[in-house]
Formats: C-alpha cells, structure tokens, sequence
C-alpha cells in the first residue's frame, strides 16, 4: 500500500522532461528489448504452429498463418497417441503432486511439533537429500523401479519421486514461524496431532503450501528425463517424452509446424498457470535466495 | 478423579510421559515415516549403489559384471571422451552461468528503476524459466534452423549465410549455451532484484552527494553490497547448468560437442553403449562435484560475503 504511495511521485519524475531522456535510454529500449528477445521466439512458436507446410518451408516468411490451419495439431496426434500421452502428464502431475505435498506436510508437522530424540538428526539427513542431483540417483533407480515391475508404468514414473526434501525443507521453515500459543489452544482443547495439523497448521500456512505445490506442478510436469529412461511404449509417455519421440519422427526440414504444436501442447498450459499464479511460483523458486 | 498425595502423582506423571514418549516415536513414524522410507529408497540407496556398480565392467542389463576397480574413473578422468566431457561440462557452465549472471545484472538494474509496468515485465522475463526445456528446445531447434530458421532470414537480411550450427560442434555448443541464457536470464534478474531493493537508499545518495556518478556508485556501492546475491547466484546457477539435460538432448539428440556431465550420463548408461558401470562412476563424480560446490556454499556464505 505504502509502496504505491511512494512510487507515484517516482514514475511521475521518471517521466519529467529532465529525465525523459535516461527513462528510455536505460529504461524502455533495454527492458522493450529484453521483452522481445523473450516474447517472440514464444510467439513464434504459436503462430508457426497454425502454419501450413508451403509457409515453414519458405524464403519469405510472413509472421502471421497466411492460411491458418489446425493440420499441424493433428498431425501430432497422429505420430503420438496425443490425448493419452498428455493425459498421462497431467495424472502424474497431479497424483505425484499431491502426494508429494501431502507427504511434504506431514514430515514437516512431524519435525517441527511431535517432539523426539535426534530429530534435527533427521532434518539434517533430510536437508543433504536436497544436495543429491536426481540424474545420479537415475541408474539405481532404474533398476529398483524395474525390479518391482515400474517399468513402462505411470507409477513407476511417480513413485521415486514422491520423497521430498524441497518441499519438507520449506514447510518446516513455515511451520516453525507459526506462534506457540496457536497449538497451546489446541492442546487444552484436547485436539490430537492429527487434527491439529488439520484444523490450524495447514490452514494458517495455506500461501506456503500453495506455494510449494505449484513448484512441484510445474517441475512434475516439465520432467523429462527420469520419464524418458522408465517409459518405453507410447501409450504410457508424458508430453516430454512423447515429443522427444515426435522429434525423432519427425526430422524432415519441414515438420516444423507439427514440432511447434507438440512445443505449444507442452508450454501453454504452464504459461497460462504462470501468468494467473506467478507470485507464488516466483516465490516458491527463488527461495533461498532472499533471506 | 483428582489425584491428592503426591507420590502417585509423581508416578503417574512419568508415566504419562513415557507412555507420551512412546507415542511421539509412534505417530512420528506415522507422520514423517513414509517420506523418510521414500527418501532412503530413491535418494541415499543409489548414492551407495553407484559406489558399488562404478567399480564393475558391466553393461546395463547383462547378468555378468567384472570387477575392474577404479577403471571407470581413471577412464573419466585421463581418456579422450572423458576428458572431453570435462571440457564441455567446464565450458558450457562457465559461459552459461557467466551470461545468465550478466545479462540478468543489467536487466534488475532495468527493472529496479521506478518505471510503470516493471511488475508486469519482471513477470514476462521470468516466465521462460518455467517453462518444459523439451518445449523451449523444439522451438529453438527451429529458430536455428540454417535453412528455415527465422535467423537464418534474419541473416540473409544482412546478406549472410546461416552458418551449420547442428553439425559444427563448436556452434552447437554456443547455441545451447545461448538457448540456457534465455531461459534462466529472468530467474537472475529476479534474484538481483531482491538483492538491489535490500540496498539503503541513502547510501547510494551519500555516494552521489560525494560526487560519484552512477557507474561509480554502481561499482563502489551497489556491487559490493550485492556480493551475497552474487555469491548466492553463481553457486545456484554452477549447480543448475550442471544438471542440464533436456534442451540438450533435445536439440543435438546423441550429442554432438555438447555431452556435459548429465547427458553423458544418460547416454552412456541409456544411449547405444549402456555402459552401466561407467555412468556410475560419472554420477559419483557428478553427485562429488556438486555436494563439494554446495559445503563451500555453507561454509562462505555466513562469513566472508556479508557487509552489515
């Protein structure tokens, strides 16, 4: 509130004829620029994706689908069973999220208010998982996940990543803040830990959650490489996967268009969620950095 | 219902506390059990796991494995391939991380100027960083394309040739890096953001009643004070660009100059070879790597880079 108040007489003065000048200089025409070198190759991507064969493969491209057909679309979902492989992203988006989060609560409940020896111990094991790349875990897992026949299946894609220590990490952060006589009121009231987690600390800390479960989304959803290594069959691909297949199909100079659907298919929807929930989605993945 | 004597009160209390205490232990298993099950599964296991398998000759898949010591690491670390993998990984890091750094400096310094419609722009430059790299790849793949890319119309414009940047291995290399740029540009800039607006004004205003002009101000004043982002960033960065996989594979699909340490990982193990014990021996390395980057994080962080 008072940051607008503040900021009302500064975008005034940056528009004053004495600084109109460096406002644009060092202001509009780098940030513009900026903008377009990220804007377009996204907006390319779209209007490509309408394009007809006879408009990608030319020497005088028109930015705009001179005659805009949806061929390319289902051009993708001829290659690739297109409605189930971007089913199969979204049930293990979801399901991996939401157990992940739900995990990620209670572990986090547990560490900050059920009170036993060496359980910083385990925060502390907890918190160097954090520090294990996913790709050098890969191999292993693959064999484990085979061996108890996840190969080829969503739940073998889900599975190994449903341990959290992102997600712990920050909840436990969250929870800790929450003030004492918050769960003194509880207790006199005779509600068990499992209400209590229920009924006051997840409630209370709704942004947190948010927060964290919309990382998770979006990493669950843009993952690409443990998904590539366990799912052999189309039918069972999630979108990354299924395009890596389409790009393998597709290798003629002029499967552009087709590629840029399947590019749309997978980044829209992120984009969309992004732009309606950017604040925690910016929060949630620049933690850490701002203390 | 009271109790009155004190004796079986005490009593009473300790055991209520033992029996409380045994409780905790129950319903923490109940509650954080699962994730710590999981965790120890998919994330300790195969640290102990790769120790054991970098030690064989042994092909994914195969039921016979030799035992061959540490060849897979004198491998990674003295033969052509290996070394070259080093050169990549070294390579595509540094100019990753020192152009994201970079561009993403200038751009806070854009943004954290009181101009109308930031907030929105922050967002649009922030946005490629969430976005699936096997998307960003495909749409770059097309960009590049030396024949249909748009740059290679962009080129022709000035009457230049797009050069072959899929079959030359030093362009491939440029041209990933470029595409990593893009995407993590935004995340910098967000992060020097914070960092900037975390400045006191009236230091900077002191500077400029001294006399110091801007470039001065920025590099006595804003630099030094920004050192804990910086620091943050470039570790942040270092281990993000050496985990990068998908826009790799996506655009030059078996490699070509541009196998880092991750999708020399995959393609060793996965890739035609499936050599199992020798992208064990590379995660070790990889997993070594990073823990080693992150203690001096954790060890430099609280210490040398605070001005306060």
């Amino acid at each position: 509130m008072t940051d607008q108040v503040a900021e009302r007489p500064a975008w005034l003065k940056a528009l004053s004829r004495k600084n109109l000048a460096s406002t644009l200089l060092a202001g509009y025409v780098p940030m513009i620029l900026a903008l377009l070198v990220i804007a377009l190759p996204l907006l390319w991507m779209v209007v490509a994706s309408f394009k007809p064969i006879s408009e990608i493969v030319t020497l005088d491209p028109g930015f705009l689908p001179k005659s805009p057909t949806l061929d390319n679309y289902a051009a993708v979902a001829d290659r690739v069973p297109l409605a189930r492989v971007f089913l199969n992203s979204v049930i293990v988006t979801f399901v991996g999220a939401a157990i992940k989060v739900f995990l990620a609560i209670t572990t986090a409940y547990a560490l900050v208010f059920i009170e036993i020896p060496f359980r910083n111990g385990i925060f502390l094991g907890i918190l160097v998982a954090l520090m294990v790349p996913p790709e050098a875990a890969m191999l292993p897992n693959f064999l484990s996940i085979s061996s108890i026949g996840g190969r080829d299946t969503l739940w073998g894609i889900i599975l190994p990543g449903l341990g959290t220590a992102f997600g712990t990490f920050m909840l436990r952060q969250q929870f800790k803040t929450l003030p004492a006589e918050l769960m003194e009121a509880a207790e006199l009231d005779g509600a068990g830990h499992w209400r209590r987690l229920w009924q006051i600390v997840a409630p209370v800390s709704t942004p947190t959650i948010a927060t964290v479960a919309l990382v998770v989304i979006v990493n669950e959803w843009n993952n690409f490489l443990w998904p590539l290594v366990i799912i052999d069959s189309p039918e069972k691909m999630t979108l990354p996967v299924g395009l890596n297949l389409l790009r393998s199909i597709e290798t003629q100079t002029g499967s552009y268009g087709i590629l840029m659907a399947g590019a749309v298919v997978v980044i829209a929807p992120v984009l969309i969620v992004f732009a309606a929930l950017q604040r925690y989605i910016v929060a949630g993945l620049t933690q850490g950095a701002v203390k | 219902m009271a109790v009155t004597t004190p004796a079986p009160a005490a009593a009473t209390a300790q055991r209520a506390r033992r029996i409380n205490k045994s409780r905790n232990y129950f319903l923490f298993i109940l509650f954080a059990g699962p994730n710590i099950a999981l965790i120890l599964s998919f994330i300790y296991y195969p640290l102990f796991a790769n120790a054991y398998f970098s030690t064989l000759d042994w092909r994914l898949g195969a039921r016979t494995a030799h035992f061959i010591g540490l060849d897979n690491y004198t491998e990674f670390f003295t033969s052509r391939s290996g070394l070259e993998v080093w050169r990549v990984t070294i390579i595509f890091t540094l100019a990753t991380v020192t152009g994201s750094m970079v561009l993403g400096l200038l751009m806070a310094l854009v943004l954290n100027r009181a101009l109308p419609g930031r907030t929105a722009a922050r967002t649009a430059l922030f946005s490629p960083y969430v976005l699936s790299g096997v998307g960003v790849g495909l749409v770059w793949s097309f960009i590049f394309d030396p024949r249909i890319g748009i740059l290679s119309h962009f080129l022709a414009m000035f009457g230049a040739t797009s050069p072959e940047w899929f079959l030359d291995r030093n362009l491939a290399l440029v041209m990933v890096i470029a595409v990593y740029i893009w995407k993590n540009l935004g995340y910098c800039a967000v992060i020097y953001l914070a960092g900037l607006q975390s400045i006191p004004q009236d230091l900077l205003e002191a500077a400029a009643i001294d006399g110091a002009g801007p470039i001065r101000r920025f590099f006595n004043v804003t630099l030094p004070l920004l050192s804990p982002t910086v620091f943050f960033l470039s570790i942040a960065m270092v281990l993000s660009s050496m985990q990068a996989f998908d826009i790799l594979r996506i655009m030059t699909p078996t490699g070509n100059g541009t196998n880092s340490i991750v999708f020399e990982i995959y393609l060793q193990s996965f890739g035609t070879y499936q050599r199992a014990g020798y992208a064990a021996a590379i995660s070790v390395v990889l997993f070594a790597t990073l823990f080693a980057i992150t203690a001096i994080q954790i060890r430099f962080v609280e210490r040398k880079v605070h001005y306060s």
